[in-house]
């Protein structure tokens, strides 16, 4: 059995929400008690719908975010950053990449400190090695050495997702959030990321968080799936069983709304439609 | 005879470097009651080609086409002012970005009243009532209420439903949806897709669907047109295009999309258009 890399136990997130003048403090629990394992080089998919917790989740698993209770465990070592500080070690081991290409990227940096500064604050490369680090991981995610010195306005919305993906790889990591990475790009550019995404895993034996609400994705990049629904996990297994024999019927809600492009599915709905006119 | 007929639409935008070609050639009809999709990534010229229509486009767009009509009229020959009587009252366009389309100073129910103000000439309570009554259609619960909410009061996919409101107000010959869909969660997207094909189906409306997901056009078209770097690839009835795509880039777009996904890497646009390209023994 391969190594554990990260493990979950009962995890819950509390947000408290202020009252206002005389109003009394509301809490909101986001995420109540979650559990999972994930081994080395696996991909672990949490679906579900927007304010179900899922990105509440993902920063508390890339210690963004302080879990309210519950253990964290990265490589079996448990870590709590509300009251343990964070080792710049460990900080490189998780690295998160963001929904919104164009928003996570600095509009005043050009690609080469956007890459050069983790490896300026987390190690004690020198400019000339961190310079090379960064033209070769360029190359890594499909872009080239002649990009090192523009911004990013002068890039497509795949193209900054490669930046963002080729700047989280930066201190190789082992385990990598990856919070709707392809939500906001075209079909044919989607494919691409996922492609790289796959390569970049089976290179540096990756394992994968991958946050999302587009089955139809999960399906083909997830080795094991969990659906949240309000804060809760309805469901978790595998990639098949959860396709195959969904037992919750949230679960079953959302393979219903996801859009089937096959020709069966197609021809059944113009002759509805045919028997409804 | 078709709803919306253009033939050899053509629009370009003056840059600093020269003048660029959104659209080139394009030709499209629309019958009344009918599902027509475009399809194509961002910036295949899908949007503004939609935007010429409704005479939305700034000034530095230049629009040519052979011929322009909407229900009889002759688009290209109306003043801006004849024009604008017809967009919003027969013509009705939603926009991708519920929140954002939105004006965040008025209330929802002043926005959809001014569609009524403006184009039906309805007096204060008609309005009120026909306003409630649009809401109710579009299944927004407690409809009295909520015409005094603020878009910020509401989630994305309450405001699509006021959106799709305010458009189909007027009872529109033609609907334009310009991805409708894309910023919303899977299950809101199949009740906002519902709720458009229903109102479609009940009004007898054309319907206009933009959108880059291969998915939403499976389960909505009649006939679609891919169209890519703004030309038309190809235009087929739903079924034809899914069973047996014709066009290169066509069968692309499909083997890109993730359930059809043979072995552990998908298959890109761009691999394929290099493939037909050495195929045909040009360079890419």
């Amino acid at each position: 059995m391969s190594e554990i890399v990260l493990e979950g136990r009962n995890i819950i997130r509390d947000y408290h929400v202020g009252g206002g003048l005389f109003g009394k403090d509301k809490s909101v629990r986001a995420v109540k008690g979650v559990s999972f394992t994930l081994e080395r080089g696996k991909t672990l998919a949490i679906v579900g719908e927007s304010g179900c917790g899922k990105s509440t989740l993902g920063r508390i698993l890339t210690l963004i975010d302080p879990q309210t209770s519950g253990e964290l465990l990265i490589e079996g070592k448990p870590i709590n950053i509300a009251k343990d500080t964070v080792t710049p070690e460990l900080r490189r081991k998780v690295q998160i990449i963001f929904q919104n290409p164009y928003g996570s990227l600095n509009p005043r940096q050009k690609i080469g400190e956007v890459l050069g500064e983790p490896l300026l604050l987390n190690t004690k490369k020198t400019a000339a090695e961190r310079r090379d680090l960064a033209m070769q991981m360029l190359i890594k995610v499909g872009l080239g050495p002649e990009h090192y010195n523009r911004y990013p306005h002068m890039f497509s919305g795949g193209q900054r997702q490669r930046i963002a993906i080729a700047r989280a790889l930066m201190l190789s990591p082992s385990l990598l959030v990856l919070d709707e990475p392809v939500s906001a790009l075209d079909l044919s550019v989607q494919a691409q990321v996922l492609n790289l995404l796959a390569d970049l895993q089976d290179e540096f034996n990756l394992t994968y968080v991958f946050i999302s609400h587009d089955l139809s994705v999960v399906r083909y990049i997830a080795d094991e799936v969990m659906v949240m629904y309000y804060g809760e996990v309805v469901e978790y297994g595998t990639r098949d069983e959860v396709f195959a024999n969904p037992q919750h019927s949230y679960t079953k809600t959302l393979f219903a709304a996801t859009p089937k492009a096959d020709v069966e599915s197609i021809r059944a709905r113009i002759e509805k439609k045919k028997a409804a006119a | 005879m078709a709803l919306l007929e253009i033939k050899n639409l053509s629009v370009g935008f003056d840059t600093s470097s020269g003048l660029f070609m959104a659209v080139q050639g394009i030709d499209l009809h629309v019958n009344a009651r009918e599902v027509l999709a475009i399809v194509g990534e961002s910036g295949s010229g899908k949007s503004v080609a939609m935007l010429a229509v409704m005479g939305l486009l700034p000034k530095t767009a230049t629009v040519t086409a052979d011929s322009m009509t909407f229900d009889g009229h002759d688009l290209l020959a109306m003043s801006s002012n004849q024009r604008r009587e017809i967009v919003g009252r027969d013509v009705a366009m939603i926009f991708q970005e519920p929140v954002a389309s939105l004006n965040p100073c008025f209330t929802v129910g002043f926005q959809l009243e001014e569609v009524l103000r403006v184009h039906m000439k309805m007096d204060g309570k008609a309005r009120r009532q026909r306003a409630i009554e649009l809401l109710k259609q579009v299944g927004i619960p407690t409809p009295e209420e909520r015409l005094n909410s603020f878009p910020h009061q509401m989630s994305g996919g309450q405001c699509q439903r006021v959106m799709i409101a305010i458009a189909i107000a007027c009872n529109p010959k033609l609907l334009i949806a310009d991805e409708p869909t894309t910023a919303l969660d899977v299950t809101i997207q199949k009740q906002i897709l519902d709720l458009l094909v229903g109102l479609q189906a009940k009004h007898g409306m054309g319907l206009i669907m933009i959108t880059h997901d291969m998915g939403v056009v499976a389960e909505t078209a009649d006939r679609v047109i891919v169209q890519y770097k703004g030309r038309k690839m190809e235009e087929a009835d739903v079924l034809t295009l899914f069973e047996s795509p014709k066009n290169a880039y066509t069968r692309a777009l499909l083997s890109a999309l993730p359930e059809n996904a043979t072995g552990d890497r998908l298959s890109t646009v761009a691999d394929f258009m290099k493939n037909e390209a050495a195929n045909a023994g040009v360079a890419p």
